[in-house]
């Protein structure tokens, strides 16, 4: 089994059916890709993973451990770590503000100076630092997204969970943003779970790919096979529901 | 706000502490006493600020910990002749306890419920003391013991100016951070670890502990007098007008607002308006208005302003661009 594991997961909101059934294990140190048409229930699976929804059936083990009772705030502490769709940054506070409260759960006992220094880094890793003194509210869409991304590196996680990154970037800079993906894989030996519309960045980063939509499971397995799986061109194309890309 | 206090903080800190210092001695026994009540003001709005403004949780009821902290000092003066100091650290330790206790049920409120729930409580802590009369005096009150007007002044300011440092020492580090992330984005705030109701909870303590330190100055600086109609609804909600004049979530500001509702009242009273008893509230509520309305993010606002200001006129005067004003 993976560093991360969906077992059977299932959830409902009234009458709606979010997964249903859904399972997914992710290997350690690599990137799987969560995709599906909207509504399929990829944000969904986020929160049930970050325990901010709580699952009706079925688990969700890391490392081994099931979080079937670990309290949202612990989750970090374990080293899992996300990014928000759309963006759920401390917008009054500034840029390297946002990062320190990232590395908050470690930052007990350690020295102000120490955790500027890091955040600093970190900044600096998703290219940003120039930014750092600047109130997070009023910069722009793709600067956000990096303040979220450098905000859950500063928790040094193991599980890197990432929810569309490529919101909002155009063409070369999702080209850029893949080789970052790739990047953080190879050097900080990250597992990444991504969820994203942007097909071409999706089949170009993955080790694997789960396809959900309506909440179930209709393709798992490595890009090359799953683009060609008619069930996926069915859901994408053939469907009424039309990807955003 | 960062690790180190700026030169400008630092300075401004000290002149105003130089002046406090001196000042007592330059002034009538009268305006000290006007001054301690300033102190007052400063001690509640700081610990109001600290749960408002930095964990963003609206109370309408610190005059209820002010109530716990003021029959603190009144009872334990009364019955055991305790040193009024100490009697001011168990002000502290009690409505710290009684603060996390009223921030465990508020951690299921928020905005405007968390409002109406603490301005229940400051309704309803006046009717203790009617209703364990024997004990805490009832409407007559309670007598501590009296003190000098110098003497409360120098206590009144020395305590503001520790729990000052004591505020900012929590709040630029990560204590403070987690507040104001909670504040921002709970959700956000919890996906970082940081556990909601450990932090709320301790912002709802700390703030009453300092409101009960100030309710503690309080009764001493109305000659020791504790009674249930000194700690009504509306000096809670004039500790409330302090922290929005002083501007939420900043500490600069809090000098101006507790100056502000210390001293309005009085000035007001002074004013030849209407001629009736109720005139100085219709200047006293006519001076909020204005100032709300001039200052929508209070004092601290202001600051703030004026600092991008400064910085852009410094920035274009090295820029030097004739063209551009």
């Amino acid at each position: 089994m993976g560093l991360l594991a969906l077992e059977n997961a299932r959830l409902r909101f009234g009458g709606i059916v979010a997964l249903d059934d859904v399972s997914l294990d992710v290997a350690e140190g690599t990137i799987a890709g969560l995709i599906g048409p909207n509504g399929a229930g990829k944000t969904t699976a986020f929160n049930v993973i970050t325990r901010l929804y709580r699952l009706e059936s079925g688990d969700v083990v890391f490392d081994g451990h099931s979080l079937r009772h670990t309290p949202p705030s612990r989750v970090v502490r374990m080293g899992i770590a996300r990014t928000f769709q759309n963006v759920e940054l401390f917008p009054t506070m500034t840029v390297l503000e946002n990062v320190l409260v990232g590395g908050h759960a470690f930052a007990r006992m350690k020295r102000e100076s120490e955790l500027r220094k890091d955040a600093l880094d970190t900044l600096e890793l998703v290219g940003i630092h120039m930014h750092a003194d600047r109130p997070a509210a009023g910069l722009p869409f793709g600067t956000l997204k990096r303040i979220e991304l450098a905000r859950a590196l500063a928790s040094k996680p193991r599980l890197l969970l990432l929810d569309e990154p490529a919101g909002g970037l155009n063409h070369e800079e999702v080209g850029e943003l893949a080789d970052f993906i790739r990047r953080l894989r190879d050097e900080l030996k990250l597992t990444i779970l991504l969820v994203e519309h942007h097909m071409n960045l999706v089949m170009q980063v993955s080790d694997h790919v789960t396809v959900l939509n309506f909440g179930r499971t209709i393709a798992s397995g490595p890009p090359a096979e799953v683009q060609r799986d008619p069930q996926v061109i069915e859901a994408y194309l053939g469907g009424e529901l039309e990807p955003v890309a | 706000m960062t690790t180190r206090p700026s030169l400008a903080a630092v300075v401004s800190c000290l002149v105003a502490a130089a002046i406090l210092a001196v000042l007592p001695f330059l002034i009538s026994g009268y305006h000290q006493g006007l001054l301690t009540q300033v102190a007052v003001f400063f001690i509640a709005i700081l610990g109001l600020d600290v749960l408002t403004g930095y964990s963003g949780q609206i109370s309408i009821g610190h005059g209820a910990f002010m109530a716990v902290g003021g029959y603190t000092t009144a009872v334990m003066s009364y019955y055991h002749h305790t040193n009024l100091i100490v009697t001011m650290l168990m002000a502290f330790g009690i409505c710290l306890a009684f603060g996390f206790v009223v921030g465990l049920p508020a951690l299921r409120l928020s905005g405007v419920y968390l409002a109406l729930a603490t301005f229940a409580l400051a309704v309803s802590m006046p009717q203790i003391p009617l209703k364990f009369s024997r004990f805490l005096g009832g409407s007559n009150g309670l007598q501590a013991q009296t003190v000098s007007h110098l003497w409360l002044y120098g206590v009144a300011w020395a305590a503001a100016a520790i729990l000052f440092v004591g505020a900012w020492l929590i709040l630029r580090g990560r204590t403070g951070r987690a507040f104001r992330a909670i504040r921002d984005s709970e959700v956000a705030a919890t996906s970082s670890g940081v556990e909601l109701p450990i932090y709320k909870t301790l912002a709802f303590g700390i703030s009453a502990a300092y409101a009960g330190v100030a309710g503690s100055l309080f009764v001493l600086a109305t000659n020791g007098y504790a009674s249930p109609n000194e700690f009504t609804v509306a000096l809670s909600l004039q500790i409330l007008i302090g922290a929005a004049v002083a501007g939420l979530g900043s500490l600069w500001g809090v000098l101006v607002g507790a100056v502000f509702v210390g001293l309005l009242p009085e000035v007001s009273s002074s004013v030849p308006v209407v001629g009736s008893t109720h005139g100085q509230d219709v200047v006293f509520g006519l001076f909020v208005i204005v100032v709300i309305l001039l200052l929508p993010t209070g004092f601290a606002g202001l600051l703030a302003r004026l600092r991008v200001r400064l910085t852009r006129q410094s920035m274009a005067s090295i820029n030097s661009d004739p063209g551009t004003s």
